[in-house]
């Protein structure tokens, strides 16, 4: 297939960025998002210009670097997937592809679709630690955790930090990274000791960024690759009321 | 955001009941415009109940203009002053699932404060009296809906009540922790379906009776 993308180029946070045609023939429907990207690249570099700056690592949907908007979607048109495991057999010959950095004020660019998210590493470090002892691998059975309770907390550990929330979200919200963060531990008992703080500080630092606020639109969810519910965000609200009210 | 928008849609619910009293008739909706005044007596004075219902409604107001002006603020300055069109592309203008009321809640809440000041002037202060002034409020309830751009402004308006409140009500119970599963998701989506239609319907029945000649 014959692919026209338009690129976000942009030198770094201080210069301003515009979008760049480029054409990509020859491209295998079986390749994914970013392999037709690493093409354009060996083109690029072949001419002697600039490649475009992306991030990836595991390009298996699991360590959540990979974040690209496409077409105006986080992730691209596909449910459920990160940008590395979008094919490019979900486009068509001759399509015109847009694809753009996340954006959020909290998100600056670094280089053309390359942002700093290092913001939601000190939201989880506002989480704290658990009480929790280390070491040796405790019994299985020491703590009993109702299987309901650890199916939900999986579902919510499954969240990989991509950021594809805020970079959906109206608001600029990362409502849904954090309200994931926060039920993971707060439905296991090794959570419960810090729950309280752990909804407060984590809340409060994802203001201090600089994210939007919850609306409770949904774009979020329906970007996430893992598939996060808005129902966490309703459950994160419960732990901060009631840590609010449990507050001396 | 949530608390002071659910007591003003309580007391929508109170206003709707009290509006559709016209189609009982002159007597029964002015004796209860002079009712609301007495309440409470002789407990409190000649419109005391009125005057605390009028402050908890300003204090309503304040708070839910207040957090609206917060979280307007702070998202503008999340995403540049653009919110959803800070995107270059023009492919998915409307996102992928957000719906209409869920993203005219800021300008939608604008119109609807213009339109309450202008609904005050109207019947409350009587600065303007389109149809004919009198002293029976039936009457300029009447007078006023007999007029085609006052039943226009007042559809207009509670179109954009409807709205706000299809995504409002959800939200507010979302925010307060009731979203408890993907089914609960679905059935507050309907709740505030429900809640915004009838109020909406029950609101624009006095008009529209009034227009059509069903009633007086
Ligand atoms: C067909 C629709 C409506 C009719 C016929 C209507 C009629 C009236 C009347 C007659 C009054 C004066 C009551 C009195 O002083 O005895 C009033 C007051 C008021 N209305 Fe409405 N109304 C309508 C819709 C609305 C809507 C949609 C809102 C809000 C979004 C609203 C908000 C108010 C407020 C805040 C007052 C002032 C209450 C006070 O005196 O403190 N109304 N309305
Ligand atoms: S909640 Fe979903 S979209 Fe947000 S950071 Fe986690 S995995 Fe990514
Ligand atoms: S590169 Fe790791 S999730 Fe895509």
């Amino acid at each position: 297939m014959n692919i026209t993308l338009r690129v976000w180029r942009q030198q770094n946070a201080d210069t301003p960025g515009a979008m760049q045609t480029y054409q990509v023939a020859d491209v295998s429907p079986d390749m994914s998002f970013l392999e037709m990207l690493d093409v354009l690249n060996e083109q690029l570099t072949l001419a002697g210009d600039d490649p475009i700056a992306f991030d990836s690592d595991c390009r298996e949907g699991i360590c959540g670097m990979c974040g690209l908007v496409i077409n105006g979607l986080a992730h691209g048109p596909n449910e459920l997937v990160t940008t590395c495991q979008l094919h490019m057999r979900s486009f068509s010959d001759g399509d015109v592809i847009d694809v753009e950095p996340w954006r959020a004020q909290p998100f600056s660019v670094i280089k053309d679709l390359v942002v700093d998210r290092s913001s939601f590493d000190r939201i989880i470090q506002a989480g704290g630690f658990i009480s929790a002892p280390t070491g040796t691998a405790p019994d299985a059975h020491a703590a009993p955790v109702p299987k309901a309770d650890a199916d939900a907390a999986f579902d919510a550990a499954t969240c990989i930090g991509c950021g594809a929330c805020v970079a959906a979200c109206p608001n600029g919200s990362a409502s849904l990274f954090v309200a994931a963060k926060i039920t993971h531990l707060g439905l296991l008992p090794q959570g419960q000791p810090e729950r309280d703080s752990r909804a407060l500080d984590m809340l409060a630092q994802h203001d201090e960024e600089g994210f939007g606020g919850c609306t409770q639109i949904g774009e979020c969810t329906a970007a996430c690759p893992k598939g996060i519910q808005l129902d966490l965000i309703s459950r994160m609200q419960r732990d901060v009321l009631g840590a609010l009210s449990h507050r001396r | 955001m949530a608390i002071s928008g659910l007591v003003l849609v309580g007391y929508l619910v109170a206003h709707m009941y009290g509006n559709l009293k016209v189609f009982a008739g002159q007597e029964a909706f002015d004796e209860y415009a002079h009712h609301l005044r007495e309440l409470g007596e002789p407990m409190l004075p000649y419109e005391g109940a009125l005057w605390l219902i009028r402050i908890v409604l300003l204090a309503a107001i304040g708070v839910h203009i207040f957090s609206a002006v917060t979280l307007w603020r702070r998202s503008r300055a999340a995403t540049g002053g653009k919110g959803s069109q800070r995107y270059a592309s023009s492919k998915a203008p409307r996102g992928s699932q957000r719906s209409y009321a869920s993203f005219t809640m800021r300008w939608g809440g604008v119109v609807i404060i213009l339109f309450v000041i202008y609904h005050l002037m109207h019947f409350t202060w009587n600065t303007i009296a389109p149809g004919g002034a009198s002293d029976s409020p039936y009457e300029r309830v009447v007078n006023g809906f007999e007029i085609w751009w006052v039943v226009l402004s007042y559809t207009i308006a509670l179109l954009a009540v409807g709205f706000h409140l299809r995504h409002g009500v959800w939200a507010a119970l979302a925010s307060l922790g009731a979203n408890t599963s993907q089914r609960r998701r679905r059935n507050l989506n309907i709740l505030a379906t429900l809640v915004a239609l009838v109020i909406m319907v029950g609101f624009l029945l006095p008009p529209f009776g009034i227009f059509f000649g069903l009633v007086g």
